[in-house]
C-alpha cells in the first residue's frame, strides 16, 4: 500500500496544484463580492496563451525553462485581459454574473479553439517541451522519512510557485489591512463605502486576480501533465469551484479541498493500472467531489461561510 | 407594457448584431473577408431542403433547453444545470433503446417518458435542496452537471460500449429512434426527426401552463416577489420543486431528441453544450415560449450552417460559438444597450 501511495502522490500533487490555484482565484473574486463561474473558461485561455506562447519560442529560443516561464506569463496577463470582461459586465454594468461568467465559459472554449485551428489546422497544439521534475536536495528535504518521498520527490517548481502563492494570499487576506477591505467589499460593501474604500476598485482586484490565477492554473496543466492544448480543461474549474465552496471560501480550506478532490480524481485516473485500486468504482471516485459538496452545502446552509454580498451587483 | 416588450425586443437585437459584429471582426482578425463568411454560414444553413432540415434538426434540443431555462427564470430560478438534466435523459433515452425490443411506437414513447422522467429527477434535486435547505440553485446544478458528466462517462463503457469505439455507446437499431423514414425523405435525407413535433408541442403546453393555468400564474407569482406570493398564500417551496422539476423534465426531453433523434449514439466525456446555449436562447427569447422557439432556430442556423462555411471559406467552425457567447455576454451587460436606447429616445423627440 505505502509502495502505491508513494508512487501516486506525485500524480496527485500534480493534479491539485492546478486546481488549488484556480480556487485561489475564485476566492479572490467571491471575498470581493463578484460570483465567478467562468473560473473554466479563464483555464481554457491561459492553457491556450501559455501553449500559443511556446508553441511560437519553440524555434527561437533554445532554453526550455525560459520558455515555460515566459509561457506561464503570458497565460497570466491573457487570464487577466479575460476577465476584465466579466469584470466590466458584473461591476460597472451591474450584469448578472452567472450569466457572464457563462458567457466567459462558452467564449473562452469557442475562442481559443477557432484561433489554435487558424495556427495548427487542428485546433491542437503540441509543445516540445514542459517542466522538468526534480527532487528538492535543498537541505536534504527529499531524504526526509516519509514525507520526503512523498512531497519532495519529482516535483515541478510550479508547485513550490502555488505553494507561496498561497501563503502570500492567506497574508493579505487576512494580516494586512487590504486583505480586510477586500473581505468587506464581500460582506458588506456598502459599510465598506462608506468606511471610504473604493468598493469598485476592491472588486476589480477580485477579479482580475481570478483572472491571473486562473490562467495560471491552466497554463500549469499545458507545461506540467499535458503538453497538449485540446480546446478544454475537461471541467477542472467547476471542479476548483466545488473545492472553493467546500473548502467554504478559505485559503487553507481550499488547499484541503482541493488535495482531497484532486487525490480522488488521481486515484480514478489510475485505478485501472493498479491492481489494488481496481475494487474502487472510478464513477465513485469522480463524482464524491461534487457530491461532498452538495453535502456541505446542504450541512452548512445555517451557518455557511459564503461572503454574504457575494454575487450581488453594488 | 407595449413599450416594455419593445424595449426587450430592441435588446435582444442589438445583442444579436453585436454578437455577429464581433464575429465579423474575428474573421476580419484572421484575414477573411466577413460578408463571404456570413453568406456561406447562412447559405450553409438554408440553402436547400436538406440543410434546412438540419438547421430545424440542431434547434430541436435548443428550444427545449431553452425553454427548460426560461421556464426555471420564470419562478426566479436559474437552471444551468440543462446539460446535465439532458446528459441523464439521454442515457436514459439510449439505454431503453438499446436494452428493449419492442414495437416501435411501444419503444419510441418508452423512450421519450423515460428521459423526460430522469431528466425531471435530475432537476428536482437541486428544486428540493433549494426548497428545503436553501442551496444556490446556481451551485447546485453546477454539480449535478458534472455528476451526470462522471456517471455517463463510466456507465456507458461498462454497459452499452460501441462496436468500435471505447468512447461511445453502441449504434441504436432504427427502430428505436426518433428519425422516421417520411420525414426524412421530406427533407432530404437530413437529421431532422420528430423530436422537431415534439419541441413544438412542448412550446405550446408551456406557454398554455404560464398563461392561462393557476400553477402558471403562481410560478410567475414566486418568481417576481417570493414574499408577496408567500403573503398571499402561494407555497414558495412547492412552487420552486415544481418549477426545476419541469425545466429538468424539458432538458431531459431535449437528450432525447439529441441521442436518439439527431444522433444514434452518445459520446462520453461531452457536456452537450445544448444546456449552455439553452440559456442564451431564453435569454434572447426574452423567457417567453415562442421567443424562445425563435431564437431557439436563430441558433440552429448558426450551428448548422458553420460546416458548409468551413468548407467554402475555411473559417474556422468555432466562430459560431463565438458569436453565440458574445451574444449572451452582451445579452448580460444590457444596462449598457439600454441605456444607448434611452438616450436615443430622448433625442428623438423627447415625447417618449
Amino acid at each position: 500500500m505505502w509502495e502505491i501511495i508513494r508512487q501516486i502522490f506525485p500524480y496527485a500533487i500534480a493534479f491539485t496544484i492546478p486546481l488549488l490555484i484556480t480556487a485561489l482565484g475564485g476566492l479572490f473574486s467571491e471575498r470581493s463580492g463578484v460570483v465567478n463561474i467562468g473560473l473554466e473558461g479563464l483555464m481554457v485561455v491561459g492553457f491556450f496563451a501559455a501553449a500559443l506562447t511556446i508553441y511560437k519560442l519553440e524555434p527561437v529560443m533554445s532554453n526550455a525553462v525560459l520558455r515555460v516561464i515566459l509561457g506561464l506569463l503570458a497565460a497570466v496577463i491573457a487570464g487577466v485581459i479575460f476577465s476584465l470582461l466579466h469584470a466590466v459586465a458584473s461591476i460597472h454594468m451591474k450584469a448578472n454574473q452567472v450569466i457572464s461568467g457563462t458567457a466567459i465559459n462558452m467564449m473562452a472554449g469557442a475562442v481559443t479553439v477557432y484561433l489554435a485551428r487558424n495556427i495548427t489546422g487542428s485546433g491542437n497544439i503540441h509543445i516540445e517541451a514542459g517542466v522538468p521534475r526534480k527532487d528538492v536536495s535543498f537541505l536534504g528535504l527529499v531524504k526526509i522519512p516519509v514525507l520526503g518521498p512523498l512531497f519532495f520527490r519529482q516535483t515541478y517548481f510550479t508547485t513550490w510557485i502555488v505553494i507561496a502563492i498561497l501563503l502570500a494570499s492567506w497574508f493579505i487576506l487576512y494580516k494586512t489591512s487590504f486583505g480586510l477591505r477586500l473581505r468587506a467589499c464581500g460582506e458588506h460593501p456598502h459599510a465598506a463605502e462608506s468606511a471610504g474604500i473604493n468598493v469598485y476598485r476592491m472588486r476589480y482586484f477580485g477579479v482580475l486576480v481570478s483572472g491571473a490565477f486562473a490562467a495560471l492554473g491552466g497554463a500549469i496543466i499545458m507545461v506540467t501533465y499535458s503538453g497538449e492544448f485540446s480546446g478544454t480543461v475537461s471541467g477542472l474549474g467547476f471542479l476548483a469551484l466545488a473545492a472553493l465552496i467546500f473548502g467554504q471560501w478559505k485559503p487553507l480550506g481550499v488547499l484541503g479541498a482541493s488535495f482531497f478532490f484532486g487525490f480522488a480524481s488521481t486515484i480514478a485516473n489510475v485505478s485501472q493500472a493498479v491492481p489494488a485500486l481496481m475494487a474502487i468504482p472510478p464513477i465513485l471516485l469522480k463524482t464524491f467531489p461534487y457530491i461532498v459538496t452538495l453535502v456541505a452545502l446542504v450541512l452548512f446552509s445555517k451557518s455557511s461561510q459564503a461572503p454574504k454580498a457575494s454575487g450581488i451587483p453594488f | 407594457m407595449k413599450r416594455g416588450i419593445n424595449s426587450e425586443l430592441v435588446k435582444a437585437l442589438a445583442a444579436v448584431f453585436l454578437g455577429l459584429v464581433a464575429g465579423a471582426l474575428l474573421m476580419v482578425v484572421i484575414g477573411k473577408n466577413p460578408i463571404t463568411g456570413y453568406i456561406s454560414l447562412f447559405r450553409g444553413g438554408l440553402m436547400n431542403a436538406e440543410r434546412i432540415g438540419n438547421t430545424l434538426a440542431t434547434a430541436t434540443p435548443l428550444i427545449l433547453t431553452g425553454l427548460s431555462v426560461a421556464f426555471a427564470f420564470k419562478t426566479g430560478l436559474f437552471n444551468i444545470g440543462a446539460s446535465g438534466q439532458m446528459l441523464i435523459g439521454g442515457l436514459c433515452a439510449t439505454a431503453i433503446g438499446l436494452s428493449f425490443s419492442w414495437p416501435r411506437p411501444l419503444l419510441l414513447l418508452a423512450i421519450v417518458v423515460g428521459a423526460t422522467v430522469s431528466g425531471a429527477v435530475w432537476g428536482i434535486i437541486p428544486g428540493l435542496l433549494k426548497a428545503r435547505f436553501n442551496v444556490n440553485e446556481v451551485v447546485s446544478t453546477i454539480m449535478m452537471n458534472w455528476i451526470a458528466y462522471w456517471s455517463v462517462y463510466y456507465i456507458v463503457p461498462s454497459n452499452f460500449k460501441g462496436e468500435y469505439l471505447e468512447t461511445e455507446s453502441a449504434r441504436l437499431p432504427e427502430v428505436a429512434s426518433l428519425k422516421a423514414p417520411w420525414l426524412t425523405r421530406l427533407f432530404a435525407g437530413s437529421y431532422i426527426n420528430l423530436g422537431l413535433f415534439l419541441a413544438i408541442i412542448a412550446v405550446v403546453i408551456i406557454a398554455f401552463l404560464l398563461d392561462k393555468t393557476t400553477l402558471g400564474y403562481e410560478l410567475k407569482a414566486v418568481g417576481f416577489n417570493r414574499h408577496a406570493s408567500e403573503y398571499a398564500g402561494i407555497s414558495v417551496n412547492r412552487n420552486v420543486i415544481l418549477s426545476m422539476m419541469i425545466a429538468g423534465a424539458l432538458a431531459g426531453l431535449a437528450g432525447a431528441t439529441f441521442y436518439t433523434g439527431y444522433a444514434s449514439n452518445m459520446q462520453i466525456g461531452v457536456l452537450p453544450s445544448q444546456g449552455y446555449d439553452g440559456i442564451a436562447v431564453a435569454l434572447l427569447g426574452s423567457n417567453s415560449p415562442w421567443g424562445v422557439f425563435i431564437a431557439a432556430i436563430f441558433f440552429g442556423l448558426l450551428h448548422s450552417g458553420k460546416g458548409f462555411m468551413n468548407a467554402i471559406t475555411k473559417i474556422p467552425p468555432d466562430i459560431s460559438d463565438t458569436i453565440i457567447a458574445i451574444i449572451i455576454y452582451f445579452t448580460a451587460t444590457s444596462l449598457l444597450i439600454e441605456r444607448f436606447w434611452n438616450r436615443f429616445k430622448k433625442k428623438k423627440g423627447g415625447n417618449a
